[in-house]
């Protein structure tokens, strides 16, 4: 009988450097609790990340991890699933990181439906550089970068985003409820398919508009009001409520699931002969090759 | 005296299937035995335009294209008039007499013009308006006198089993186009001797393909961009059979970090562009640097600068390469000459990457990557070394991802591995990966860190060259002049010296540097002290590669040959500037 993992198996043997009163400080303690109750083998787990506050989470953990280059984790997550899809492959990173400069792999990483958790920690700003405006600034947001009027595009709305896009597993939840967020993560993660979850994670620094207290005025919780997340129409109905129909109301809790939809690794016939990390290398039949140039 | 060699050239508009006929007589030619070069001058058009194909076929081994051609096939206008003044002594000219017009006073007095009713000689088999290319193929085949049987055969390798009827009624066509040779004036009666003995002929591409699946290439992420395209297509089409995933991406940005996430978990990746793909890539790379995660590039240069002559060759890519990303950071850059090294270099890189646990970059063009040529059979055997690696099994005491050795290369673990995780980080890191940047930068102890791991990685450059090839000298050693070269124009220019030597008895050999990266000075050193004259051969502006020289030797050649035309080095080119140079 196999020995059950301790939560502290997961924690990793470096701290964390996030600002104190950090919402990253929830979205690691709620990805540790959902893989120690799934109980994963730790050197069974990848996390990849990309650059900024929230991409220094797998340093934190004691799985194997990918501390990529800024915007890029989705890539790499994707060569490594595809590589080796026994792996648990879990994304971690910022609302700069996947939103802004990785907005076109996250939308081909959807399409894919791969295997993969994405956790996006949405703290609306850009806190490593300093508090500049991000994908998901709320319009008129005063920032370094936007010192006039503010912010004056629209905010990225990830969740209409990615179930338009194919994540069939879509989900917001807030650093202010650890409980909520580690369930939908060990959902997420449980999931075959690609998940999505936007985690509000505020910026204590940086975004003194978003606040925990701001939230908590707002938030609700889905489950709480009979949404049906198999249904694409009512998700997308709720997915847009906040921030492109209103501020007032943000829904949390899990938005979108379709369940039995092949994911990419079940698709793509090159995986048919296995992982391609675990097979024998060269060439079988040397001739046969050659003779189809003659 | 009989001929050893021919040069054909089919041309018309893109959507002509000037391509596809030009294979099909290459291909004709390889099955007779026959070593073949071939050379397609095409457009960024799909349809219209002027592209033209040149075969050059040869009782020898060849090492270029050719330069005038002895038979020239004209789907249009256009081909007749711009390549009617270059047909050699006794060419031909095949051009539809219904359509076109060929003007004798700009040819040479010896030369034929046939002029055919191609597409009436056609309609009498098939609908299809390309079916008239088949015709003028006959034609061409009974002017050479090459072996009927072989056209079939060709002609049965595009259409198969599954169309019958095509098959033969390409071959009446191609009978028709034979025979209407007999009331022209015959054969050319070169009295090539033929054998049965088919050569494989395939593309620098292809060669790259084969020598990634023999190395163990398990995964592709690529993006299209001519010249590296076919790379995709064909270990697409192959990739189910040897257990490859070939991922078509988003973008190069996709390409080249997929390829590293791959590398990261265990298997043999890589991915393939051309300069404006590459210039995506650049970020990523450090990325490999840093991290010390295997990857293998291949950069099919094709004129730039930015989006400059998609569909032409260039060597205009080796400052891109040798400075790609921020820092500095070990890599090795592998510069192919021909198909055979670039199936062998491809392999090595594989190798080379895992050893060394860093990127390899291996550098081909679209003269090399897209030219059909006739090869050696491959030897598939190459070796398989995969490096340093972590023991699986057992109790992991201590594991530090990177560990300071002698020779900058740590043992690497693989995701799966148990008692091995870590972080691969993109920030300066300690041995066991934790990051230096965040809260250790600056603090004495860790300023000394950062200077050890840089060091660390950058040692790998000492094993990288000595396990990369040197600098090749070939010809004679009293030479008066030495050409110095690096990549496709290998050929053209060896042709160049050879002919040189015979036409004007100046002795001319040459230094080539199959490795650009780490520099192998000491060696070029040695090489070109013995050199009398230099002449650099390089497909680019600057002389990319001639200041490369000069900044790791201190050599300066004496003459600069550089080309930035878009078009392949001709040897006749090279010869004009060796006797300009050498008198």
């Amino acid at each position: 009988m196999k020995t059950a993992f301790e939560l502290n198996t997961y924690k990793g043997d470096v701290k964390p450097t996030w600002c104190p009163g950090c919402g990253d400080f929830a979205v690691l303690r709620a990805l540790q609790t959902a893989i120690h109750g799934l109980q994963l083998e730790p050197w069974n787990v990848v996390i990849v990340s990309g650059i900024g506050c929230s991409s220094n989470l797998p340093h934190f953990l004691s799985t194997y991890g990918f501390h990529s280059i800024h915007g890029r984790s989705v890539p790499v997550a994707t060569g490594i699933k595809l590589a080796n899809p026994d792996l648990h492959v879990i994304i971690t990173g910022g609302d700069g990181d996947g939103y802004g400069i990785g907005m076109g792999h996250f939308i081909h990483a959807m399409r894919r439906n791969l295997d993969i958790t994405y956790l996006v920690m949405n703290n609306q700003t850009y806190g490593l550089t300093t508090g500049q405006a991000s994908p998901t600034s709320e319009k008129g947001m005063k920032t370094k970068s936007t010192p006039n009027v503010g912010v004056i595009e629209n905010p990225i709305d990830p969740l209409s985003l990615a179930i338009s896009a194919g994540a069939t597993y879509v989900a917001r939840t807030f650093s202010g409820d650890v409980k909520q967020m580690s369930e939908l993560v060990k959902g997420g993660v449980e999931h075959k398919g690609f998940a999505l979850i936007d985690c509000l994670s505020p910026c204590v620094t940086y975004n003194k508009i978003n606040t925990y207290d701001w939230f908590k005025e707002r938030v609700y919780d889905l489950a709480k009001e009979g949404h049906d997340p198999s249904d694409m129409k009512a998700a997308f109905a709720r997915a847009i409520e906040w921030p492109t129909v209103q501020r007032d109301r943000i829904p949390l809790g899990l938005f979108y699931r379709a369940e039995d939809v092949p994911t990419y690794e079940e698709l793509e016939p090159g995986l048919e002969k296995g992982p391609p990390a675990r097979q024998p290398l060269g060439i079988e039949d040397p001739d046969a090759l050659m003779a189809e140039f003659r | 005296m009989p001929k050893r060699e021919l040069t054909f050239r089919i041309g018309g508009a893109a959507g002509d299937g000037v391509s596809s006929t030009a294979e099909s007589f290459a291909k004709v030619c390889s099955r007779s035995g026959l070593h073949v070069w071939t050379y397609s001058s095409y457009q960024s058009v799909i349809r219209g335009g002027h592209v033209w194909t040149q075969v050059r076929a040869s009782l020898d081994p060849l090492l270029s294209h050719g330069e005038d051609p002895d038979v020239v096939i004209a789907l249009n206008q256009q081909t007749v008039d711009i390549h009617e003044p270059e047909l050699a002594e006794g060419g031909v000219l095949i051009y539809d007499a219904e359509t076109n017009k060929a003007d004798p006073a700009k040819a040479r007095a010896d030369v034929r013009l046939i002029g055919l009713k191609l597409r009436r000689m056609a309609q009498e088999f098939s609908k299809n308006a390309l079916m008239r290319n088949t015709v003028a193929l006959g034609a061409a085949i009974a002017l050479y006198e090459l072996p009927f049987p072989h056209v079939e055969s060709a002609f049965r390798d595009i259409w198969g089993d599954k169309k019958p009827e095509v098959v033969e009624a390409n071959i009446l066509a191609a009978r028709t186009g034979s025979a209407a040779i007999a009331g022209q004036g015959g054969p050319l009666r070169y009295g090539l001797a033929f054998t049965n003995d088919p050569r494989p002929m395939m593309t620098g591409n292809n060669a790259i393909c084969l020598g990634a699946l023999a190395a163990g290439c398990k995964f592709l992420a690529q993006y299209p961009m001519t010249p590296a395209s076919s790379i995709m297509h064909w270990m697409a089409a192959h990739a189910p059979a040897h257990g490859v995933v070939v991922k078509q991406v988003e973008d190069e940005l996709a390409a080249v970090n997929m390829a590293i996430g791959a590398g990261f978990a265990g298997a043999r990746a890589m991915t393939a562009t051309s300069g404006g793909g590459f210039s995506l890539m650049v970020e990523g790379l450090g990325q490999g640097g840093m991290t010390e995660t295997p990857v293998v590039v291949v950069l099919a240069q094709r004129s730039g600068p930015s989006t400059g002559l998609p569909t032409k060759t260039e060597q205009g890519d080796l400052n891109l390469v040798l400075g790609a990303g921020q820092g500095d950071w070990p890599r090795a850059v592998l510069a192919p000459r021909n198909p055979e090294e670039c199936f062998t270099l491809t392999a090595a890189a594989f190798n080379l990457a895992e050893i060394y646990q860093t990127p390899v970059i291996v550098m081909s063009d679209l003269y090399l990557s897209e030219g059909f040529r006739t090869v050696e059979p491959f030897d598939f055997n190459v070796p398989i070394v995969r490096g340093m690696m972590a023991a699986d099994g057992g109790d992991v005491i201590d594991y530090k991802r990177y560990r300071h050795t002698e020779s900058g290369v740590s043992p690497r673990a693989l995701p799966g591995m148990r008692g091995y995780q870590h972080i691969a980080a993109t920030d300066e890191h300690m041995e066991n990966s934790e990051l230096i940047s965040d809260t250790l930068a600056g603090v004495p102890e860790f300023v000394e860190e950062r200077k050890r791991q840089m060091e660390k990685r950058m040692r790998k450059l000492d094993g990288l060259r000595k396990d990369t090839p040197g600098p090749e000298v070939w010809g004679t050693a009293n030479a008066e002049l030495t050409l110095i070269l690096w990549g496709s124009t290998q050929g053209p220019a060896r042709e160049a010296a050879l002919r040189v030597g015979e036409t004007h008895g100046v002795l001319v050999n040459t230094v080539e540097f199959p490795t650009l990266f780490p520099f192998h000075a000491d060696e070029a050193l040695v090489a070109l002290k013995r050199a009398k004259r230099t002449l650099a051969v390089e497909g680019n502006f600057t002389g990319q590669f001639t200041r490369l020289l000069r900044a790791e030797t201190g050599f300066a050649v004496d003459h600069l040959y550089p080309k930035y035309d878009g078009e392949p080095f001709a040897p006749r080119d090279i010869v004009a500037k060796i006797l300009e140079v050498a008198r």
